[in-house]
């Protein structure tokens, strides 16, 4: 589905305001997504996943200098492109709850959202009905303002949002943070859904452990590189299978796990 | 309930607000060199003995303590006499009135087509930061917020009733001609430069903040999630855009209906417009007191509906700041 080779990007920052250097935040990253599956991108805060979540919806601003290349269904993505498919084949659930407008309901976001997907007025309005059921938003909900929303409730409504653009590919940015183990299962186990529909998520997460419930393959991002990529069976026990000293780090630090920082991943890097 | 609860509850600050202003104004003409005395005799002042002075000042009760002038006042307030302009030769409220319909046909206009106007091109500027339009929007509203009604006024008449011919130079209607004999299309045109020296002041302000808080809005969260469901800039200005940059707007209209009210009295000046403005500054500068008290008051309850509005109208746009029917979000 989605298939990125050597991508790498830098921004452009001012250390004197005359001046203009390139910092890099993505660094020769590859890896696929294949269709029908879930693909989670981890990572600590900083490591450029929500970047590469940008980078792949053409939401970059101006002044990135992108190299590599990225296929969507093996063809070129180029910025044209993106800007033709976001929002048809290409969703992004955003992090922020802020992204949905305070001052419009609920029922109407997820009605624009369809509506720019391309959709004709009836069968948008359709379309919405049949995805605000399906998450469970009651008429309560669906006439609400975002501010009226808990957290799980407005999570749903952004899930709506990119379920009714019908995109073949769903990129999930940090879908669970802040809610509550109830409501983290309710928002994955959708994600998960879309899979079973042929449709391929990328879910974004600093959370191994949540993410690995839902992910059929993982890549690792460390400080804009990609760490490892490997199949989400692989984490587990002690984490031999996993190639990189990094990834096993990451897995063994987690409270389940052995909960220490790996003392030969720690000397070798600067990590202690 | 809570809306009538709500309504009182305004009423009554109005009312307080109207006290304090009466107070104050009371205050000033007592303080201000200005004799009632002298002004209403006018230039028969000098054939009037002091004797006889006296006797007038002493028949109005000028002798007693101020609270009890005041008092007296307020009373004669209360039952809806406001006193009568000596100016004008008629009840005080009679010459607001008057006035003020005049003065609303300028103000009025004036004041929405500078909100429409503003509106408008704050959003289209704001939509893209710095492309070629906004550019030439911001350059004309800073141009427009930093000149002088005044100075415009003056340019106008020189330029289009002296120069152009285009428009009358001023009043509201011909030189002459009894007010009730003048046509509607004449009153337009004696409208029309006036109303688009007003607008054209009014506009920059608006377009301003309508413009900064539509800037503020494409580099928001919610424009990046429009932008990733494929909206295009005019999308989002359309859908996002109005409803955020109605509120600046709304606020700032509301809220300059008093400056409005003192760009007024400058343009009605310069066109010699006979409206409420132009009978303040007659009020002032021969000393009509009556008159002089009843405008501030007038003026006050105008600013204050004008700011009640802002309040309920704000209630309606942005659901944040109503209350909640149940207490608590709801949840799941």
């Amino acid at each position: 589905m989605l298939r990125i080779e050597q991508l790498s990007l830098a921004l452009p920052y001012y250390p004197r305001f005359w001046r203009r250097r390139y910092a890099t935040h993505l660094d020769q990253l590859s890896f696929s997504v294949a269709a029908g599956s879930v693909h989670a991108v981890v990572g600590a805060s900083g490591a450029g996943k929500s970047l590469l979540a940008h980078t792949i919806m053409g939401l970059l601003p101006k002044g990135a200098q992108l190299g590599g290349s990225c296929f969507f269904k093996e063809t070129p993505l180029d910025e044209p492109r993106k800007r033709a498919l976001r929002g048809r084949e290409l969703a992004l659930i955003p992090q922020s709850l802020s992204a949905l407008d305070p001052l419009a309901r609920s029922q109407h976001q997820v009605n624009w959202a369809a509506r720019r997907a391309g959709l004709a007025p009836a069968s948008a309005r359709q379309t919405v009905c049949q995805a605000l059921a399906h998450y469970q938003l009651d008429e309560r909900a669906r006439r609400a303002y975002p501010h009226e929303l808990s957290g799980g409730m407005a999570r749903r409504v952004l899930t709506a949002m990119a379920h009714v653009t019908q995109a073949s590919l769903v990129i999930a940015d940090e879908p669970t943070v802040g809610l509550d183990p109830a409501q983290r299962g309710r928002v994955l186990d959708a994600l998960a859904a879309l899979t079973r529909q042929g449709k391929a998520v990328m879910l974004i997460s600093h959370d191994l452990r949540h993410a690995l419930n839902i992910a059929d393959r993982v890549t690792v991002m460390h400080e804009g590189r990609c760490v490892e990529t490997a199949d989400a069976s692989a984490f587990q026990g002690t984490g031999q299978t996993l190639k990189s000293a990094y990834a096993r780090a990451l897995w063994q630090a987690l409270p389940d796990n052995a909960f220490t920082i790996d003392t030969e991943y720690a000397r070798e890097s600067h990590f202690a | 309930m809570r809306l009538a609860l709500a309504t009182l509850r305004r009423l009554l600050r109005l009312g307080l607000i109207l006290l304090c202003v009466a107070g104050v104004s009371f205050g000033l003409m007592m303080a201000s060199p200005v004799d009632p005395v002298d002004a209403y005799l006018g230039p028969l002042a000098a054939q009037v003995s002091p004797e006889q002075r006296e006797l007038i000042a002493q028949r109005w009760g000028f002798d007693d303590p101020a609270p009890l002038q005041f008092g007296r006042w307020l009373q004669q307030l209360m039952s809806g006499n406001l006193g009568v302009s000596h100016v004008y030769n008629q009840p005080v409220g009679e010459v607001i009135g008057q006035r003020f319909t005049r003065s609303i046909a300028l103000l009025g206009s004036a004041w929405l087509l500078s909100l429409l106007l503003g509106f408008t091109l704050g959003v289209m500027a704001g939509a893209k930061e710095r492309s070629p339009l906004d550019k030439v929007i911001s350059a004309y509203a800073y141009v427009t917020a930093s000149t002088p009604t005044f100075w415009l006024a003056l340019l106008g008449v020189l330029l289009f009733s002296v120069y152009l011919g285009w428009a009358p130079a001023c009043c509201a209607g011909p030189v002459g001609v009894p007010s009730q004999d003048i046509h509607l299309a004449t009153r337009l045109h004696h409208l029309v430069l006036p109303v688009s020296t007003l607008t054209l002041l009014g506009t920059a302000s608006i377009t301003l903040h309508t413009r900064a808080r539509m800037v503020a809005l494409m580099r928001s969260d919610i424009a990046t999630h429009a932008f990733a469901q494929g909206a295009t800039r005019a999308d989002i200005a359309w859908r996002h855009g109005v409803r955020h940059a109605s509120l600046p707007a709304l606020t700032l209209a509301l809220a300059s209906l008093g400056e409005l009210f003192g760009g007024s009295i400058l343009i009605e000046q310069v066109f010699a417009y006979p409206g409420l403005g132009q009978a303040t500054v007659e009020a002032g500068l021969r000393s009509d007191v009556p008159l002089l008290l009843g405008i501030a008051l007038f003026t006050t309850l105008f600013v204050s509906i004008g700011n009640m509005l802002a309040d309920s109208l704000y209630h309606m746009v942005d659901p944040r700041m109503r209350r909640p029917r149940k207490p608590g979000s709801i949840a799941s």
